[in-house]
Protein backbone atom coordinates (compact mmCIF):
# COMPACT_ATOMS: atom_id res chain seq x y z
CA UNK A 1 0.00 0.00 0.00
CA UNK A 2 2.29 2.39 1.11
CA UNK A 3 4.86 1.66 -2.21
CA UNK A 4 1.66 2.65 -4.01
CA UNK A 5 0.65 5.59 -2.50
CA UNK A 6 4.71 6.70 -3.36
CA UNK A 7 4.15 5.36 -6.97
CA UNK A 8 1.26 7.62 -7.32
CA UNK A 9 2.68 10.57 -6.42
CA UNK A 10 5.52 9.85 -8.08
CA UNK A 11 3.65 9.82 -11.57
CA UNK A 12 1.64 12.70 -10.48
CA UNK A 13 4.65 14.74 -9.86
CA UNK A 14 6.12 13.63 -13.27
CA UNK A 15 2.67 14.69 -15.29
CA UNK A 16 2.52 17.90 -13.34
CA UNK A 17 6.48 18.57 -14.70
CA UNK A 18 6.01 17.67 -18.24
CA UNK A 19 2.50 19.64 -18.83
CA UNK A 20 4.05 22.51 -16.83
CA UNK A 21 7.28 22.46 -19.12
CA UNK A 22 4.93 22.80 -21.98
CA UNK A 23 2.97 25.51 -20.84
CA UNK A 24 5.72 27.36 -19.90
CA UNK A 25 7.82 26.35 -22.64
CA UNK A 26 5.42 26.93 -25.82
CA UNK A 27 2.11 28.43 -24.88
CA UNK A 28 3.02 31.56 -22.46
CA UNK A 29 5.17 32.40 -24.58
CA UNK A 30 2.71 32.79 -27.54
CA UNK A 31 0.07 34.19 -25.50
CA UNK A 32 2.85 36.56 -24.39
CA UNK A 33 3.85 38.05 -27.29
CA UNK A 34 0.16 38.24 -28.56
CA UNK A 35 -0.57 40.60 -25.58
CA UNK A 36 2.81 42.57 -25.85
CA UNK A 37 1.54 43.79 -28.80
CA UNK A 38 -1.31 45.11 -27.41
CA UNK A 39 0.16 46.03 -24.26
CA UNK A 40 0.01 49.64 -25.40
CA UNK A 41 -3.35 49.73 -26.22
CA UNK A 42 -5.08 49.16 -29.79
CA UNK A 43 -3.60 52.80 -31.30
CA UNK A 44 0.21 52.42 -31.09
CA UNK A 45 -0.55 48.32 -32.48
CA UNK A 46 -2.18 50.04 -35.29
CA UNK A 47 0.67 52.70 -35.89
CA UNK A 48 3.33 50.35 -35.84
CA UNK A 49 1.30 47.77 -38.25
CA UNK A 50 0.56 50.93 -40.53
CA UNK A 51 4.24 52.24 -40.63
CA UNK A 52 5.43 51.97 -44.23
CA UNK A 53 8.39 50.37 -43.47
CA UNK A 54 6.96 47.49 -41.58
CA UNK A 55 4.17 47.07 -44.31
CA UNK A 56 6.48 47.11 -46.96
CA UNK A 57 8.86 44.49 -44.67
CA UNK A 58 5.85 42.13 -44.82
CA UNK A 59 4.27 42.62 -48.36
CA UNK A 60 8.14 41.86 -49.59
CA UNK A 61 8.47 38.78 -47.57
CA UNK A 62 4.94 37.44 -48.74
CA UNK A 63 5.39 38.03 -52.01
CA UNK A 64 9.40 36.46 -52.37
CA UNK A 65 8.38 33.39 -50.19
CA UNK A 66 5.55 33.14 -53.02
CA UNK A 67 8.14 33.33 -55.51
CA UNK A 68 10.36 30.91 -53.47
CA UNK A 69 7.41 27.63 -52.75
CA UNK A 70 6.65 28.01 -56.44
CA UNK A 71 10.23 27.34 -57.56
CA UNK A 72 10.11 24.80 -55.05
CA UNK A 73 6.92 23.04 -55.74
CA UNK A 74 8.21 22.92 -59.42
CA UNK A 75 11.83 21.23 -58.88
CA UNK A 76 10.40 19.12 -55.50
CA UNK A 77 7.90 17.53 -57.89
CA UNK A 78 10.17 17.20 -60.51
CA UNK A 79 12.71 15.86 -58.40
CA UNK A 80 10.84 13.31 -55.99
CA UNK A 81 8.82 11.88 -59.06
CA UNK A 82 12.51 11.07 -60.15
CA UNK A 83 14.18 9.78 -57.04
CA UNK A 84 11.16 7.52 -57.18
CA UNK A 85 10.33 6.53 -60.12
CA UNK A 86 13.54 5.95 -62.41
CA UNK A 87 16.63 3.92 -61.02
CA UNK A 88 19.83 5.68 -61.92
CA UNK A 89 23.51 5.79 -60.07
CA UNK A 90 23.68 7.51 -57.51
CA UNK A 91 19.97 7.88 -56.70
CA UNK A 92 20.27 7.14 -53.02
CA UNK A 93 22.94 9.91 -52.59
CA UNK A 94 21.07 12.62 -53.74
CA UNK A 95 17.95 11.12 -51.73
CA UNK A 96 20.12 11.53 -48.49
CA UNK A 97 21.62 14.51 -49.76
CA UNK A 98 18.10 16.04 -50.22
CA UNK A 99 18.06 16.85 -46.00
CA UNK A 100 21.18 18.75 -46.14
CA UNK A 101 19.43 21.97 -45.89
CA UNK A 102 17.48 21.20 -42.75
CA UNK A 103 20.89 19.92 -41.22
CA UNK A 104 22.92 22.64 -42.20
CA UNK A 105 22.61 25.93 -40.05
CA UNK A 106 21.20 28.46 -41.66
CA UNK A 107 23.76 31.13 -41.54
CA UNK A 108 26.40 28.70 -43.39
CA UNK A 109 23.53 28.22 -45.94
CA UNK A 110 23.78 32.14 -46.60
CA UNK A 111 26.98 31.90 -46.68
CA UNK A 112 27.44 30.01 -49.12
CA UNK A 113 25.32 31.86 -51.08
CA UNK A 114 26.88 34.84 -50.48
CA UNK A 115 30.25 33.29 -51.65
CA UNK A 116 28.82 31.71 -54.66
CA UNK A 117 27.34 34.65 -55.90
CA UNK A 118 28.65 37.51 -54.32
CA UNK A 119 30.86 40.33 -55.51
CA UNK A 120 34.17 38.92 -57.01
CA UNK A 121 32.17 35.42 -57.51
CA UNK A 122 32.09 33.75 -61.32
CA UNK A 123 28.57 34.56 -61.50
CA UNK A 124 28.24 37.58 -59.64
CA UNK A 125 30.63 38.81 -61.95
CA UNK A 126 28.63 37.86 -65.03
CA UNK A 127 25.15 39.61 -63.52
CA UNK A 128 27.12 42.29 -63.01
CA UNK A 129 28.49 42.53 -67.04
CA UNK A 130 24.76 42.28 -67.97
CA UNK A 131 23.78 44.71 -65.78
CA UNK A 132 21.71 43.03 -62.87
CA UNK A 133 22.57 42.42 -59.61
CA UNK A 134 21.95 39.20 -57.14
CA UNK A 135 23.26 39.78 -54.30
CA UNK A 136 22.20 42.52 -51.56
CA UNK A 137 19.06 42.21 -53.48
CA UNK A 138 16.03 39.94 -54.39
CA UNK A 139 17.09 37.28 -56.25
CA UNK A 140 19.43 36.37 -53.41
CA UNK A 141 16.60 36.79 -51.08
CA UNK A 142 14.62 34.25 -53.08
CA UNK A 143 17.82 31.91 -53.71
CA UNK A 144 18.45 31.75 -49.85
CA UNK A 145 14.88 30.69 -49.09
CA UNK A 146 14.83 28.05 -52.08
CA UNK A 147 17.57 26.76 -50.32
CA UNK A 148 16.39 26.51 -47.41
CA UNK A 149 12.64 25.28 -47.88
CA UNK A 150 14.17 22.32 -50.64
CA UNK A 151 13.53 19.27 -48.71
CA UNK A 152 9.68 19.99 -48.06
CA UNK A 153 8.06 19.38 -51.12
CA UNK A 154 10.23 16.57 -52.25
CA UNK A 155 9.97 14.61 -48.53
CA UNK A 156 5.72 15.32 -48.75
CA UNK A 157 5.59 14.09 -52.49
CA UNK A 158 7.68 11.10 -52.04
CA UNK A 159 5.61 8.89 -49.62
CA UNK A 160 2.59 9.10 -51.47
CA UNK A 161 4.59 8.14 -54.86
CA UNK A 162 5.66 5.55 -52.81
CA UNK A 163 1.88 4.53 -51.52
CA UNK A 164 0.62 4.93 -54.97
CA UNK A 165 -1.53 1.94 -57.12
CA UNK A 166 0.20 1.38 -59.75
CA UNK A 167 -2.56 -0.40 -61.52
CA UNK A 168 -4.37 2.35 -62.46
CA UNK A 169 -1.40 3.86 -63.81
CA UNK A 170 -1.07 0.59 -66.25
CA UNK A 171 -4.97 0.54 -66.87
CA UNK A 172 -4.43 3.80 -68.16
CA UNK A 173 -1.65 2.30 -70.02
CA UNK A 174 -3.24 -0.44 -71.19
CA UNK A 175 -5.67 1.77 -72.52
CA UNK A 176 -3.92 3.94 -74.88
CA UNK A 177 -3.41 6.96 -72.65
CA UNK A 178 -0.54 9.08 -73.70
CA UNK A 179 2.31 9.30 -71.31
CA UNK A 180 1.61 12.84 -70.32
CA UNK A 181 -2.43 12.14 -70.52
CA UNK A 182 -1.57 9.60 -67.91
CA UNK A 183 0.84 11.93 -65.86
CA UNK A 184 -1.73 14.81 -65.39
CA UNK A 185 -5.07 13.24 -65.04
CA UNK A 186 -3.54 10.08 -63.12
CA UNK A 187 -0.59 10.17 -61.45
CA UNK A 188 -0.70 14.02 -60.45
CA UNK A 189 -3.97 14.13 -58.74
CA UNK A 190 -2.61 11.59 -56.06
CA UNK A 191 1.05 13.55 -55.92
CA UNK A 192 -1.77 16.93 -55.54
CA UNK A 193 -1.99 16.57 -51.55
CA UNK A 194 1.58 16.06 -51.44
CA UNK A 195 2.32 19.17 -53.36
CA UNK A 196 0.24 20.98 -52.00
CA UNK A 197 1.11 20.68 -48.06
CA UNK A 198 4.84 20.73 -49.13
CA UNK A 199 4.25 23.62 -50.92
CA UNK A 200 2.84 25.49 -47.65
CA UNK A 201 5.30 24.24 -45.32
CA UNK A 202 7.93 26.04 -47.83
CA UNK A 203 6.19 28.57 -47.69
CA UNK A 204 5.42 29.04 -43.81
CA UNK A 205 9.57 28.44 -43.49
CA UNK A 206 10.59 31.03 -46.06
CA UNK A 207 8.05 33.80 -44.53
CA UNK A 208 9.84 33.05 -41.14
CA UNK A 209 13.58 32.63 -42.69
CA UNK A 210 16.25 34.74 -41.07
CA UNK A 211 19.77 33.18 -41.23
CA UNK A 212 20.28 32.75 -44.21
CA UNK A 213 18.22 35.67 -45.43
CA UNK A 214 20.15 38.30 -43.55
CA UNK A 215 23.61 37.52 -44.64
CA UNK A 216 22.60 38.08 -48.30
CA UNK A 217 19.36 40.13 -48.33
CA UNK A 218 21.26 44.02 -47.75
CA UNK A 219 18.88 44.90 -45.26
CA UNK A 220 18.07 48.11 -47.06
CA UNK A 221 14.51 49.68 -45.20
CA UNK A 222 11.72 49.23 -47.95
CA UNK A 223 13.56 48.09 -50.68
CA UNK A 224 15.70 44.29 -49.39
CA UNK A 225 14.39 44.36 -45.65
CA UNK A 226 12.08 40.92 -45.65
CA UNK A 227 9.74 41.11 -42.03
CA UNK A 228 12.21 38.70 -40.02
CA UNK A 229 14.81 41.13 -40.44
CA UNK A 230 12.65 44.04 -39.94
CA UNK A 231 11.87 42.40 -36.25
CA UNK A 232 15.07 42.01 -35.55
CA UNK A 233 16.14 45.81 -35.95
CA UNK A 234 12.72 46.70 -34.35
CA UNK A 235 14.52 44.72 -30.96
CA UNK A 236 18.03 45.89 -31.40
CA UNK A 237 16.59 49.49 -31.32
CA UNK A 238 14.61 48.78 -27.99
CA UNK A 239 11.31 48.71 -29.36
CA UNK A 240 9.46 45.92 -28.21
CA UNK A 241 6.29 46.72 -28.93
CA UNK A 242 6.56 47.32 -32.73
CA UNK A 243 8.50 44.05 -33.06
CA UNK A 244 6.03 42.33 -31.26
CA UNK A 245 3.06 44.08 -33.41
CA UNK A 246 4.73 42.77 -36.82
CA UNK A 247 5.78 39.65 -35.01
CA UNK A 248 2.03 38.69 -34.72
CA UNK A 249 0.72 39.27 -37.91
CA UNK A 250 3.52 37.17 -39.28
CA UNK A 251 2.57 34.60 -36.62
CA UNK A 252 -1.10 34.67 -37.31
CA UNK A 253 -0.62 34.06 -40.80
CA UNK A 254 1.91 30.60 -40.61
CA UNK A 255 -0.48 29.36 -37.99
CA UNK A 256 -3.16 29.48 -40.63
CA UNK A 257 -0.95 27.84 -42.61
CA UNK A 258 -0.16 25.09 -40.16
CA UNK A 259 -3.82 24.96 -39.88
CA UNK A 260 -4.29 24.51 -43.13
CA UNK A 261 -1.51 21.66 -44.09
CA UNK A 262 -2.77 19.32 -40.61
CA UNK A 263 -6.33 19.84 -41.98
CA UNK A 264 -5.12 18.26 -45.23
CA UNK A 265 -3.46 16.04 -43.68
CA UNK A 266 -5.59 14.96 -41.14
CA UNK A 267 -8.08 14.09 -43.66
CA UNK A 268 -5.75 12.04 -46.13
CA UNK A 269 -5.49 9.54 -42.94
CA UNK A 270 -8.54 9.50 -42.79
CA UNK A 271 -9.56 8.28 -45.97
CA UNK B 1 11.46 11.52 -71.16
CA UNK B 2 13.76 9.58 -68.50
CA UNK B 3 16.58 11.58 -70.23
CA UNK B 4 15.49 14.46 -69.27
CA UNK B 5 14.60 13.89 -65.93
CA UNK B 6 17.63 12.43 -64.75
CA UNK B 7 20.29 15.25 -65.95
CA UNK B 8 17.79 18.03 -64.70
CA UNK B 9 18.04 16.62 -61.59
CA UNK B 10 21.18 15.94 -61.53
CA UNK B 11 21.99 19.75 -62.29
CA UNK B 12 19.34 21.14 -59.59
CA UNK B 13 21.62 18.92 -56.69
CA UNK B 14 25.27 20.45 -58.74
CA UNK B 15 23.55 23.85 -58.39
CA UNK B 16 21.91 23.99 -54.96
CA UNK B 17 23.60 21.62 -52.84
CA UNK B 18 27.03 20.25 -53.61
CA UNK B 19 28.67 23.46 -55.69
CA UNK B 20 28.01 25.69 -52.59
CA UNK B 21 29.31 22.88 -50.45
CA UNK B 22 32.21 22.65 -52.29
CA UNK B 23 32.43 26.44 -52.50
CA UNK B 24 32.63 26.71 -48.81
CA UNK B 25 35.78 23.70 -48.34
CA UNK B 26 37.79 25.94 -50.90
CA UNK B 27 36.46 29.24 -49.06
CA UNK B 28 38.17 28.02 -45.82
CA UNK B 29 41.51 27.11 -47.70
CA UNK B 30 41.36 30.25 -49.84
CA UNK B 31 44.58 31.81 -47.60
CA UNK B 32 46.02 27.91 -46.91
CA UNK B 33 46.34 26.30 -43.93
CA UNK B 34 47.37 28.93 -42.18
CA UNK B 35 44.14 31.08 -42.67
CA UNK B 36 41.67 28.12 -41.73
CA UNK B 37 43.69 27.23 -38.51
CA UNK B 38 44.03 31.14 -37.59
CA UNK B 39 40.33 31.45 -38.29
CA UNK B 40 39.30 28.49 -36.04
CA UNK B 41 42.28 29.54 -32.73
CA UNK B 42 41.12 32.86 -32.38
CA UNK B 43 39.97 32.82 -28.98
CA UNK B 44 36.35 34.05 -29.85
CA UNK B 45 36.12 31.00 -32.33
CA UNK B 46 37.19 28.38 -29.68
CA UNK B 47 34.94 30.19 -27.33
CA UNK B 48 31.79 30.56 -29.45
CA UNK B 49 32.30 26.46 -30.63
CA UNK B 50 32.74 25.62 -27.10
CA UNK B 51 29.55 27.45 -26.15
CA UNK B 52 27.36 25.51 -28.82
CA UNK B 53 28.73 22.90 -27.90
CA UNK B 54 27.42 23.62 -24.06
CA UNK B 55 24.12 24.33 -25.50
CA UNK B 56 23.68 21.60 -27.69
CA UNK B 57 23.92 18.79 -24.70
CA UNK B 58 22.06 20.41 -22.38
CA UNK B 59 19.47 21.07 -25.07
CA UNK B 60 19.52 17.62 -26.24
CA UNK B 61 19.55 16.03 -23.04
CA UNK B 62 16.61 18.12 -21.52
CA UNK B 63 14.70 17.68 -24.77
CA UNK B 64 15.19 13.78 -25.41
CA UNK B 65 13.70 13.70 -21.36
CA UNK B 66 10.64 15.58 -21.56
CA UNK B 67 10.06 14.99 -25.57
CA UNK B 68 10.12 11.09 -24.48
CA UNK B 69 7.44 11.69 -21.70
CA UNK B 70 5.73 13.91 -23.60
CA UNK B 71 4.79 11.77 -26.40
CA UNK B 72 3.94 8.87 -24.18
CA UNK B 73 1.50 10.93 -22.08
CA UNK B 74 0.04 12.36 -25.51
CA UNK B 75 -0.18 9.15 -27.05
CA UNK B 76 -1.09 7.12 -23.81
CA UNK B 77 -2.06 8.94 -20.77
CA UNK B 78 -6.11 8.20 -19.90
CA UNK B 79 -5.76 10.85 -17.74
CA UNK B 80 -6.07 13.76 -20.33
CA UNK B 81 -9.59 13.84 -22.22
CA UNK B 82 -9.50 12.85 -25.42
CA UNK B 83 -10.05 16.73 -26.83
CA UNK B 84 -7.35 18.26 -24.82
CA UNK B 85 -4.62 15.58 -26.39
CA UNK B 86 -5.82 16.79 -30.02
CA UNK B 87 -5.61 20.32 -29.16
CA UNK B 88 -2.01 20.27 -27.18
CA UNK B 89 -0.82 17.81 -30.43
CA UNK B 90 -1.21 20.88 -32.61
CA UNK B 91 0.05 23.28 -29.97
CA UNK B 92 3.22 20.94 -30.26
CA UNK B 93 3.53 22.10 -33.69
CA UNK B 94 3.87 25.83 -33.61
CA UNK B 95 7.65 26.34 -32.67
CA UNK B 96 8.24 25.10 -35.99
CA UNK B 97 5.82 27.72 -37.62
CA UNK B 98 7.51 30.23 -35.22
CA UNK B 99 10.60 32.73 -36.86
CA UNK B 100 13.57 32.19 -34.36
CA UNK B 101 13.97 35.96 -34.37
CA UNK B 102 10.07 35.57 -32.83
CA UNK B 103 11.04 32.53 -30.92
CA UNK B 104 14.12 34.79 -29.28
CA UNK B 105 11.86 38.03 -29.06
CA UNK B 106 8.82 35.77 -26.97
CA UNK B 107 11.73 35.06 -24.37
CA UNK B 108 13.34 38.40 -23.80
CA UNK B 109 9.88 39.57 -23.40
CA UNK B 110 8.75 37.40 -21.00
CA UNK B 111 12.51 37.08 -18.80
CA UNK B 112 14.46 40.10 -20.21
CA UNK B 113 15.71 42.97 -17.62
CA UNK B 114 12.70 45.17 -18.05
CA UNK B 115 10.28 42.79 -17.06
CA UNK B 116 8.61 41.78 -13.80
CA UNK B 117 10.39 38.30 -13.34
CA UNK B 118 13.27 39.19 -15.62
CA UNK B 119 13.97 41.79 -12.25
CA UNK B 120 13.30 40.03 -9.75
CA UNK B 121 15.63 36.74 -10.51
CA UNK B 122 18.30 39.56 -11.70
CA UNK B 123 17.95 40.83 -8.06
CA UNK B 124 18.80 37.16 -7.00
CA UNK B 125 21.71 37.75 -9.49
CA UNK B 126 20.72 35.13 -11.77
CA UNK B 127 20.73 36.31 -15.23
CA UNK B 128 18.61 34.46 -18.02
CA UNK B 129 18.32 37.06 -20.72
CA UNK B 130 21.63 37.95 -22.80
CA UNK B 131 23.32 34.84 -20.75
CA UNK B 132 23.41 31.26 -21.34
CA UNK B 133 19.92 29.81 -19.44
CA UNK B 134 18.18 32.32 -21.96
CA UNK B 135 20.06 30.56 -24.95
CA UNK B 136 19.52 27.52 -23.78
CA UNK B 137 15.86 28.01 -23.37
CA UNK B 138 15.40 29.57 -26.96
CA UNK B 139 16.78 26.97 -28.35
CA UNK B 140 14.54 24.50 -26.55
CA UNK B 141 11.88 26.32 -27.76
CA UNK B 142 13.14 25.82 -31.89
CA UNK B 143 13.65 22.22 -30.33
CA UNK B 144 10.89 21.37 -28.90
CA UNK B 145 8.53 19.59 -31.73
CA UNK B 146 11.53 17.28 -33.17
CA UNK B 147 11.71 14.32 -30.37
CA UNK B 148 8.11 14.11 -29.74
CA UNK B 149 6.87 13.84 -33.74
CA UNK B 150 9.42 11.45 -34.25
CA UNK B 151 8.52 9.33 -30.76
CA UNK B 152 4.89 9.45 -31.24
CA UNK B 153 3.93 7.80 -34.73
CA UNK B 154 6.02 4.62 -33.38
CA UNK B 155 4.15 4.80 -29.53
CA UNK B 156 0.57 5.09 -32.14
CA UNK B 157 2.05 2.06 -34.45
CA UNK B 158 3.06 -0.25 -31.85
CA UNK B 159 -0.21 -0.22 -30.41
CA UNK B 160 -0.50 -0.99 -26.12
CA UNK B 161 -1.11 -4.76 -26.47
CA UNK B 162 2.81 -5.55 -25.55
CA UNK B 163 2.83 -2.90 -22.55
CA UNK B 164 -0.76 -4.15 -21.15
CA UNK B 165 0.79 -7.96 -21.53
CA UNK B 166 3.47 -6.87 -19.55
CA UNK B 167 1.54 -5.39 -16.68
CA UNK B 168 -1.41 -7.42 -16.20
CA UNK B 169 1.98 -9.94 -16.04
CA UNK B 170 2.81 -7.72 -12.86
CA UNK B 171 5.89 -5.66 -14.46
CA UNK B 172 6.07 -2.54 -12.72
CA UNK B 173 5.45 0.32 -14.98
CA UNK B 174 9.35 0.80 -15.47
CA UNK B 175 10.58 -2.22 -16.19
CA UNK B 176 7.46 -2.57 -18.80
CA UNK B 177 8.65 1.28 -19.89
CA UNK B 178 12.70 -0.33 -20.43
CA UNK B 179 11.95 -3.87 -21.32
CA UNK B 180 8.66 -3.38 -23.94
CA UNK B 181 8.35 0.15 -25.07
CA UNK B 182 11.97 1.18 -25.08
CA UNK B 183 13.16 -1.35 -27.16
CA UNK B 184 10.24 -0.46 -29.90
CA UNK B 185 11.30 3.55 -29.82
CA UNK B 186 14.60 2.99 -29.09
CA UNK B 187 15.86 4.34 -33.15
CA UNK B 188 13.23 7.39 -33.19
CA UNK B 189 14.34 8.46 -30.12
CA UNK B 190 17.95 8.21 -31.21
CA UNK B 191 16.64 9.82 -35.19
CA UNK B 192 15.19 12.66 -32.99
CA UNK B 193 18.25 12.92 -31.17
CA UNK B 194 20.10 13.63 -34.09
CA UNK B 195 17.54 15.79 -35.22
CA UNK B 196 17.68 17.79 -32.22
CA UNK B 197 21.70 18.22 -32.56
CA UNK B 198 21.77 19.91 -36.06
CA UNK B 199 19.12 21.83 -34.90
CA UNK B 200 20.95 23.06 -31.74
CA UNK B 201 24.41 23.80 -34.04
CA UNK B 202 22.50 25.38 -36.30
CA UNK B 203 20.35 27.78 -34.39
CA UNK B 204 21.02 31.41 -35.80
CA UNK B 205 17.89 33.68 -35.14
CA UNK B 206 16.83 32.75 -31.63
CA UNK B 207 20.03 32.63 -30.08
CA UNK B 208 21.15 35.90 -31.94
CA UNK B 209 18.39 37.72 -30.33
CA UNK B 210 18.34 36.45 -26.83
CA UNK B 211 22.44 36.02 -26.59
CA UNK B 212 23.20 39.36 -27.48
CA UNK B 213 25.88 38.00 -29.24
CA UNK B 214 28.35 39.46 -26.71
CA UNK B 215 31.99 38.15 -28.02
CA UNK B 216 33.58 36.10 -25.84
CA UNK B 217 30.41 35.82 -23.58
CA UNK B 218 27.17 34.28 -25.28
CA UNK B 219 28.50 34.16 -29.06
CA UNK B 220 28.02 31.11 -30.92
CA UNK B 221 29.68 29.38 -33.55
CA UNK B 222 26.87 30.48 -35.54
CA UNK B 223 26.63 34.06 -34.77
CA UNK B 224 30.28 34.50 -34.67
CA UNK B 225 29.81 33.64 -38.91
CA UNK B 226 27.34 35.96 -38.93
CA UNK B 227 29.88 38.70 -37.15
CA UNK B 228 32.75 37.83 -39.35
CA UNK B 229 30.60 38.24 -42.57
CA UNK B 230 29.36 41.82 -41.39
CA UNK B 231 33.06 42.56 -40.48
CA UNK B 232 33.91 41.45 -44.20
CA UNK B 233 36.13 38.83 -42.66
CA UNK B 234 34.99 35.92 -45.11
CA UNK B 235 38.03 33.69 -44.59
CA UNK B 236 37.43 33.77 -41.35
CA UNK B 237 33.80 32.80 -41.17
CA UNK B 238 34.56 30.13 -43.22
CA UNK B 239 36.43 27.96 -41.56
CA UNK B 240 34.03 28.36 -39.04
CA UNK B 241 31.26 27.61 -41.32
CA UNK B 242 33.43 24.81 -42.89
CA UNK B 243 33.80 23.23 -39.04
CA UNK B 244 29.57 23.29 -39.13
CA UNK B 245 29.32 22.21 -42.38
CA UNK B 246 31.32 19.08 -41.95
CA UNK B 247 29.56 18.81 -38.66
CA UNK B 248 26.30 18.86 -40.48
CA UNK B 249 27.35 16.30 -43.04
CA UNK B 250 28.14 13.70 -40.35
CA UNK B 251 25.01 14.07 -38.58
CA UNK B 252 23.33 13.59 -41.85
CA UNK B 253 24.87 10.27 -42.60
CA UNK B 254 23.99 9.53 -38.95
CA UNK B 255 20.18 10.30 -39.58
CA UNK B 256 20.37 7.96 -43.04
CA UNK B 257 22.18 5.08 -40.85
CA UNK B 258 19.00 5.34 -38.07
CA UNK B 259 16.48 6.27 -40.90
CA UNK B 260 17.32 2.64 -42.23
CA UNK B 261 17.43 1.05 -38.88
CA UNK B 262 14.30 2.68 -37.91
CA UNK B 263 12.33 1.01 -40.71
CA UNK B 264 13.83 -2.61 -40.33
CA UNK B 265 11.84 -2.06 -36.24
Amino acid sequence: MNFMFRSRWWSFGFRSTVMLYFLLLVVIPIIGIYTQSFSLGWKPFYESVSDPLAWKAVLLTVKLAFIAAVINILIGTMIGWTLNRYKFAGRRLLNSLVDLPFALPTAVGGLMILLLLGPNSFVGNIADKLGFQIVFHEPAIVVAMIFVTFPFVIRAVQPLLEEMDKSEEEAAYTMGASKTKTFLQIIFPSMLPGVLSGGMLAFSRALAEFGAVVLVAGNIPGKTLIASVFIYGEIESDNSQGAAAVSIILLTFSFIILWIVSRVQARRSSK
Amino acid sequence: MKKLWIPLTYSIFLILIIVPLARILTGAWSDGWNGFANALSRPEALHALLMTGLITIVVTIINTLFGVMLSLYLVRAEWLPEKLKQLLNSVLDLPFAVSPVIGGLMIVLLLGPNTALGALLNDVGISIVYAFPGMVIATLFVTFPMMVREIMPVLQEIGTSQEEAASTLGAYSWYTFWQVTWPAIRWGVIYGVVLTVARCLGEFGAVLVVSGNIINKTQTATTLVYQDVENFNVTAANGVALVLAAVSVGLLLLMEWAKKRKEVH
